[in-house]
């Protein structure tokens, strides 16, 4: 079962005191662990200060810069993982530092032969 | 044999049947598919075949054969789900025994009260399919249309199909985090049950009868884990009372009031004998705590008699497990019991400000029997019109109109 682990990262700016953001070597060694498991299938961070929107209305490309003039949080990264059973996805998700401060959210690939 | 001795041949099993068919199948769906199937095709047999010997083993089988035929002829179901194992369980030798199957309930429970399921659709789920009530009644157990049940149910089970939430018990590491809330699943279908939120009847005991029959199973299932012990004591000696709760009017009597002869005295013993364990130790639980102020409650002969100093200490035990403003205004009450109306008072009106309390009937009605005792009669007749405001339950209302009455 393939799921997608999306790291949320508090907007810094708003990060609530006393709250500890994961460090770099924190990330390190989870990815390292989490890798020597072998259920990575995917992953990367993401730049969390830019991003760019593009809809298409009436046949026209509108591109706009954003979206995060209101978000607290941004998605700063992301594992693509193949685990038995949400249990355990739940808990690769608990063990990113990621968790700690921001939030995980859980998405399930989605494959057609699923009613 | 009539049909309906053959329902009650499998009123426990069928939830047995579900949970042993989900663990295999891995598919909530199917497995209630091949469950029905399983048990119409007995409902046809056996009144005329006669019930088998091993009644479980009957079903389980046929049922397997259900969902192997089922999984050839669907693709779908094919491609996904482990037919290799559904033919190496079919290859195996047929169960023999109902004492060799597994009672597979346990990971039941855990999914059903999975905390990626929304808490409403942990009731729902359990009463669906570890207590086998149908659609309709869990949607009557919680007041709302059939078809709004229905539709939460199957979002549900979809969600446990496609998140794939595992049937499976939570190591010891996790168990202490999931096993609460399959615990409050349990209490809540028996609170609902022991005072409707709604409604003209004080109780509706099927709910109640529910939770008592689900926690015994539980507690069968994990006999070492004292707040399993701790929650079938505590609904044990609550319902104990049920006979001596409601009046021939259908009003609500308050426990000062209640004929003690009416209380159930099997249930109380039972209750007792679990609750001694449940209570030794470190670590005890909330559950326990309240099972072991029911059991003060169950051996006094009558309010008087009570021992409340030994109940206002079990509260603070429970205050420091759970705080929270409903405990500390059932500690107030008991206070009062001690220390006399005007201390249990103060602290009653320390909680005037509570958000949790605000909106309920019970402060306003604590604080008009604490200023009728007072002989502050003006006040008490206000509070009770406050709480007379509030009260959502009819045969809480009657009770509540009866004592404003008295005061005149």
């Amino acid at each position: 079962m393939k799921y997608l682990l999306l790291i949320h990262t508090p907007d810094p700016n708003s990060q609530a005191p006393g709250c500890d953001a994961p460090t770099v070597e924190e990330f390190m060694a989870f990815h390292k662990t989490i890798t020597d498991a072998g259920v990575v299938l995917g992953s990367n961070a993401l730049d969390v200060e830019h991003a760019t929107s593009v809809e298409v209305r009436d046949g026209e490309r509108v591109v706009t810069d954003g979206p995060f003039a209101e978000t607290r949080e941004m998605v700063g990264g992301y594992y693509l993982i193949d685990v038995p059973d949400l249990d355990t996805a739940i808990d690769w998700a608990a063990r990113c530092p990621g968790s700690k401060g921001g939030r995980m959210e859980i998405r399930t690939i989605w494959e057609p032969d699923f009613a | 044999m009539s049909a309906t001795a053959v329902e009650e041949v499998f009123r426990e099993d069928r939830a047995r049947l579900l949970a042993l068919l989900a663990a295999r199948l891995g598919d909530l769906d199917l497995a209630e598919e091949v469950a029905s199937e399983a048990v119409e095709a007995a409902l046809h047999r056996w009144p005329t075949d006669g019930v088998p010997d091993k009644p479980l083993a009957w079903l389980l089988t046929t049922a397997r054969r259900k969902a192997v035929d089922r999984i050839r002829r669907d693709r779908t179901y094919a491609d996904r789900l482990a037919v290799l194992q559904v033919e190496a369980d079919r290859a195996a030798p047929p169960v023999e025994n109902d004492d060799d199957i597994p009672d597979e309930r346990l990971q039941l429970f855990f999914t059903c009260c999975h905390p990626a399921l929304s808490p409403e659709v942990h009731t729902a789920l359990t009463l669906r399919f570890l207590a086998g009530l149908t659609t309709p009644e869990v949607a009557r157990a919680f007041l709302v249309p059939t078809a709004t049940m229905a539709q939460r149910l199957v979002r549900a089970k979809r969600k446990i199909s496609s998140a794939r939430i595992p049937f499976r018990v939570p190591d010891s590491g996790e168990l202490p985090a999931r096993l609460p809330g399959v615990l409050r699943v349990i209490y809540l279908i028996f609170t609902e049950g022991y005072a409707a939120s709604a409604g003209a009847d004080l109780m509706r005991p099927d709910l109640a009868d529910e939770a008592i029959r689900l926690a015994r199973i539980l507690h069968r299932l994990l006999p070492r884990e004292r707040e399993v012990a701790g929650l079938l004591a505590l609904l044990l000696l609550v319902d104990a009372r049920r006979a001596a709760r409601v009046d021939a009017d259908g009003a609500q009597v308050l426990l000062d009031d209640q004929d003690r002869a009416l209380w159930d005295a099997d249930a109380i013993a039972e209750g007792q004998r679990l609750v001694v364990p449940a209570l030794t130790g470190p670590g005890v639980g909330p559950y326990a705590v309240q099972a072991a102020i029911a059991a003060l409650h169950d051996e006094a002969p009558d309010l008087a008699a009570t021992d409340w100093p030994q109940i206002v200490a079990l509260y603070d035990v429970l205050l420091r497990l759970t705080p929270s403003p409903l405990v500390a205004l059932n500690r107030a009450m008991a206070v009062a019991m001690v220390d006399g109306p005007a201390p249990g008072l103060a602290l009653l009106d320390a909680l005037a400000d509570a958000p949790e309390l605000r909106g309920y009937h019970l402060l306003p009605a604590a604080r008009a029997e604490l200023l009728a005792r007072l002989d502050r009669t003006a006040e008490a007749a206000e509070a009770y019109a406050a709480a007379l405001a509030l009260v959502t339950n009819q045969s809480e209302r009657a009770q509540l109109d009866r004592r404003l009455s008295a005061l005149a």
